[in-house]
């Protein structure tokens, strides 16, 4: 046929190195009968290559089964078994919700997750296992350097065997290739350059990966805040959500009206919306009467303000000054999380059962429970004014006021069922009601 | 081979006539496995793009930019740009979801479901219909993304452990659907390209210039045709079809199941999930027709892409018609049937209510036109077929609109009742969805092979191994293209 395929290889080194030796074929049967007589001449490292599958090539070839349906069957288990735990997981253990009164873990709900993860999981494997088997992405092949390895993906049949096969021998080889029926026989000289990837792919791949690393870093450095270098700024804000808000504050200027004021003075003639409304007692609303503070309570001391001031104590008061009011080591979880991540702007919260706040009248507890403690410029206690109503905050402070007497008890408490009639002005706490401090004693203890 | 010269003057050979003693070609003219290559690979070895393409491309890239602005628009803004308002609150943005899923249907039904029936017709559009596939469930993607409300937290979908401790809610239709979604559009993907590596390796052997050399040499994975790589090659491909024929038909059930696990009357039915997936072949199948007809023309595939092939894709739009017709009455009849007054209303107000328009839209477009397929001049002349096909896709939008709006603006409370008015912004992201579309797709046309050159191979006649040297026999004379 045409010798000169290879001619020029020859050529050109003195001392050619093969790496391996290509022979095209006509046509599908052709190869198929040519593979069948390489495969029972006993060669290993040779190989066809086809534009489109051909059916039995690979039976004549004795091309093992692929391990992939194997591995495509596990991964379709760990996909189902995978979207089982996970549902059973997430919603019959960490984050059980009531829909419908529905069981938490049913089988039938799962069925569409479980179906979906089985296939992708499994398609996933069928794709990347093929890729991967077959030694993809690869650059260079023993049969690359011959002329016909150019159109075998439009309509060459070709049979490659390579120069480490133990049978190969240059000329022998290509000779009897030619008498299994090539159209024409090529040696492949080795080919220049490696199997390396290109620098330009490489330097762009680096290049990208630096300017990957862009975004994170300044994120990083945006949200770089230790308790040695406390960050002045603002976190980075990309979405704004509800933080910033198209409305008008309290007490915020408006353009839209002559006097400039958002909040709009009450229509003349409006009625208050409760018909038993009745105005508040003096100092009900500041807790003082001119500047003098409150000794007495403006509202009816009862057992159930009492229960009522316990309650939202324990909502709005205890995260901080802890259950006790104590606060110190007794404090509550706000700022014991704050002690623990070193929070430098946490001022600790104030010992309410302390010798300073038990000697503080009742309308100044009020206060500091409306107003909150501003220490140096800054708020030591923030205002609870808008959380909490007035009868509530005075409820609140009848219960500090227990809270005062369980921790520094006057001596007539130690005797049993003795009612006094020297309770003090400034702590009447239901003191005077044997009963009540009898209840609150058992209740007091944790 | 003169083809290069001919692109445009084609002339349609009828290989439609049944011969029950032999099988008819599935490829006319007489090629051999070269001129396929030749055929396929000259459309993106082109040097120069033609006009036709450019002008194209300039409005879909715009309709695709302006998209991409109306959603920046809507990020800023909110959903209250929409015209979605109680109590329909599931408006332009879901219709055009299951719209553009209910597409992405017949591509993976024509690879895999055909490919495990043997259906060797499938070969030549096969890659086409994959392609349109992808591109459809990138658009309906899109829209439930963008209709969470607060875009940026859409990854709060994603089961995965986060600071808040909260996990979605596995027993919701709605998380099937992002798992279904999810799930289809990978799989679609990896199907595609698998199938798409030989050619690429085709085109990376034939590109003469540096940058596509490079660029098909890259996502071709150096493919060398090798037998041991064919070998596991077709097992994936059979496994990918194989997990893709049960998810095809589980996709748009799950769809379904979003409005049918709830209780709004015309939802709560349980013909939902059939009657969905006959829909999406359908509105795919139409959908096909509509990209295939102009492409074999201007591309020069029609002795690859036969009038073979698009009757077999007539008659699938015929019998899904059917079907789809078929569960119209069914919806009725039950409504009756079932003695619930509040579906008996349902059906009579989609009639008969403020909707008729779109109701009985709905019914000439998807039942009525497509029964001229039962003539065989409409199945085998393009226009024809390409006009039909427009009017299914009208029409099976309109489906999803109905079964959306008028069960959602007429519920249990009639207080609440109130009619949907879309807005603008409504309509131009409809149209911009489009125009992400034939973007997506023009490129492809333009940069891909269009049809899968390596499975054409396979079912010339050439390619059978007891066919010995059938190049050789024929003379050359007999290759040019008989008129």
């Amino acid at each position: 046929m045409n010798d000169n395929s290879h001619s020029p290889t020859e050529t050109n080194s003195p001392q050619p190195q093969y790496v391996g030796i290509v022979a095209r074929f006509a046509s599908p049967a052709d190869l198929l009968a040519a593979a069948r007589q390489i495969s029972a001449a006993g060669y290993s490292y040779w190989d066809c290559h086809t534009p489109f599958p051909i059916h039995g090539l690979d039976r004549a070839m004795k091309i093992r089964p692929t391990i992939l349906p194997w591995l495509v069957a596990g991964a379709g288990a760990t996909g189902a078994l995978g979207a089982l735990v996970l549902q059973w997981w997430a919603n019959g253990v960490a984050y059980p919700l009531i829909i419908s009164g529905k069981p938490y873990f049913s089988l039938p709900a799962n069925v569409p997750i479980i179906f979906e993860l089985t296939v992708l999981f499994a398609a996933l494997t069928a794709f990347f296992g093929a890729i991967l088997l077959n030694g993809l992405p690869r650059l260079l092949y023993p049969a690359s350097t011959a002329a016909s390895f150019a159109r075998v993906t439009t309509d060459a049949f070709l049979v490659s065997i390579e120069a480490k096969d133990p049978q190969f021998h240059p000329e022998r080889t290509a000779e009897w290739l030619r008498t299994l029926g090539a159209e024409s026989v090529e040696l492949c000289p080795a080919p220049e350059g490696d199997d390396a990837i290109p620098a330009v792919i490489k330097r762009g791949l680096l290049v990208l990966a630096v300017l990957a690393l862009l975004p994170p870093l300044f994120i990083a450095l945006a949200r770089q805040h230790t308790t040695e270098t406390p960050q002045e700024k603002p976190r980075i804000h990309i979405i704004k959500d509800m933080d910033f808000q198209p409305k008008y504050e309290t007490q915020a200027v408006s353009p839209l009206f002559a006097d400039r004021r958002a909040m709009r003075p009450r229509v003349p003639g409006t009625v208050p919306f409760d018909p038993h409304w009745q105005p508040p007692p003096e100092g009900f609303l500041t807790g003082k009467i001119g500047n003098e503070y409150l000794t007495e309570f403006p509202i009816p001391v009862n057992e159930d303000v009492m229960r009522r001031g316990r309650e939202r104590y324990d909502i709005y008061c205890a995260t901080c000054h802890g259950w006790t009011g104590e606060a110190g080591q007794y404090d509550g979880m706000t700022s014991r999380r704050a002690r623990a991540r070193g929070e430098t702007t946490w001022v600790p919260p104030a010992s309410l059962t302390g010798q300073a706040v038990r000697e503080q009248p009742v309308g100044k507890i009020f206060e500091t429970i409306t107003q909150g403690m501003v220490r140096e410029g800054v708020y030591s206690m923030p205002p609870y004014a808008v959380q909490i109503p007035p009868e509530d905050r005075w409820a609140i402070v009848l219960y500090v006021r227990a809270l005062q007497r369980a921790r520094a008890p006057y001596p007539e408490d130690f005797q049993d069922s003795a009612p006094s009639a020297s309770a003090s002005a400034a702590n009447p706490a239901g003191v005077n009601d044997g009963q009540m401090k009898s209840n609150l004693a058992g209740e007091m203890r944790r | 081979m003169g083809s290069a010269s001919t692109i445009s003057r084609q002339p349609e050979v009828d290989n439609t006539m049944s011969d029950p003693t032999s099988r008819p070609p599935l490829v006319v003219g007489q090629h051999d496995f070269a001129t396929v290559t030749e055929t396929v690979a000259r459309i993106p070895e082109r040097p120069k793009t033609t006009l036709a393409w450019k002008l194209s491309f300039a409005v879909a890239a715009s309709l695709a930019t302006m998209f991409v602005v109306l959603t920046g628009y809507l990020f800023v803004t909110g959903v209250g740009i929409w015209g979605n308002n109680s109590p329909v609150f599931w408006g332009f943005p879901i219709v055009n979801f299951v719209f553009w899923v209910g597409i992405g249907h017949a591509g993976t039904l024509i690879s895999a479901i055909l490919f495990l029936f043997r259906q060797h017709w499938r070969t030549s559009i096969n890659r086409f219909a994959e392609a349109m596939t992808v591109f459809a469930v990138v658009c309906a993607g899109i829209f439930p993304a963008i209709h969470v409300g607060r875009v940026w937290y859409v990854y709060w979908l994603a089961p995965y452990p986060n600071p808040m401790g909260m996990w979605p809610n596995f027993r919701s239709p709605l998380l099937w659907d992002v798992f279904a979604v999810s799930t289809y559009m990978t799989v679609s993907v990896l199907f595609w390209y698998l199938g798409m590596i030989p050619d690429l390796a085709t085109l990376r052997d034939r590109a003469t210039r540096p940058l596509p050399r490079l660029l098909y040499g890259l996502f071709s994975l150096g493919w060398s045709g090798s037998a041991r790589h064919w070998h596991r090659f077709e097992k994936a491909y059979l496994f990918l079809a194989a997990l893709a024929t049960p998810l095809v038909l589980s996709v748009h059930s799950v769809v379904s199941f979003d409005f049918a696990v709830s209780l709004i009357p015309g939802w709560h039915t349980t013909i939902f999930p059939p009657y969905f997936v006959a829909g999406a072949i359908f509105s795919g199948f139409a959908m096909v027709v509509t990209l295939m007809v102009p492409a074999r023309e201007f591309f020069g595939l029609k002795e690859l892409v036969t009038l073979r092939h698009l009757d077999n894709m007539n008659k699938f739009i015929l019998a899904t018609s059917f079907m789809v017709g078929y569960a119209y009455l069914v919806e009725v009849f039950m409504a009756w049937y079932s003695g619930n007054k509040y579906e008996l209303f349902t059906f009579l107000n989609r009639a008969l209510g403020p909707y008729a328009w779109a109701y009985w839209t709905m019914v000439i477009c998807n039942v009525a036109i497509p029964q001229l397929f039962w003539f065989k001049k409409c199945r085998t002349t393009p226009w024809i077929m390409w006009i039909i096909a427009i009017f299914v896709n009208i029409g099976m939008w309109f489906e999803r609109f109905v079964i959306i709006v008028t069960s959602l603006s007429r519920d249990f409370l009639p207080g609440s009742w109130s009619l949907y008015k879309p807005t603008l912004i409504d309509f131009l992201m409809l149209i911009g969805s489009f125009g992400i579309f034939f973007t997506l797709f023009l490129l492809f046309c333009r940069y891909l092979p269009m049809v899968a050159m390596a499975e054409v191979k396979t079912v010339l006649p050439q390619a059978h191994v007891h066919h010995r040297h059938a190049a050789k026999e024929r003379a050359p004379s007999e290759l040019e293209y008989a008129r």
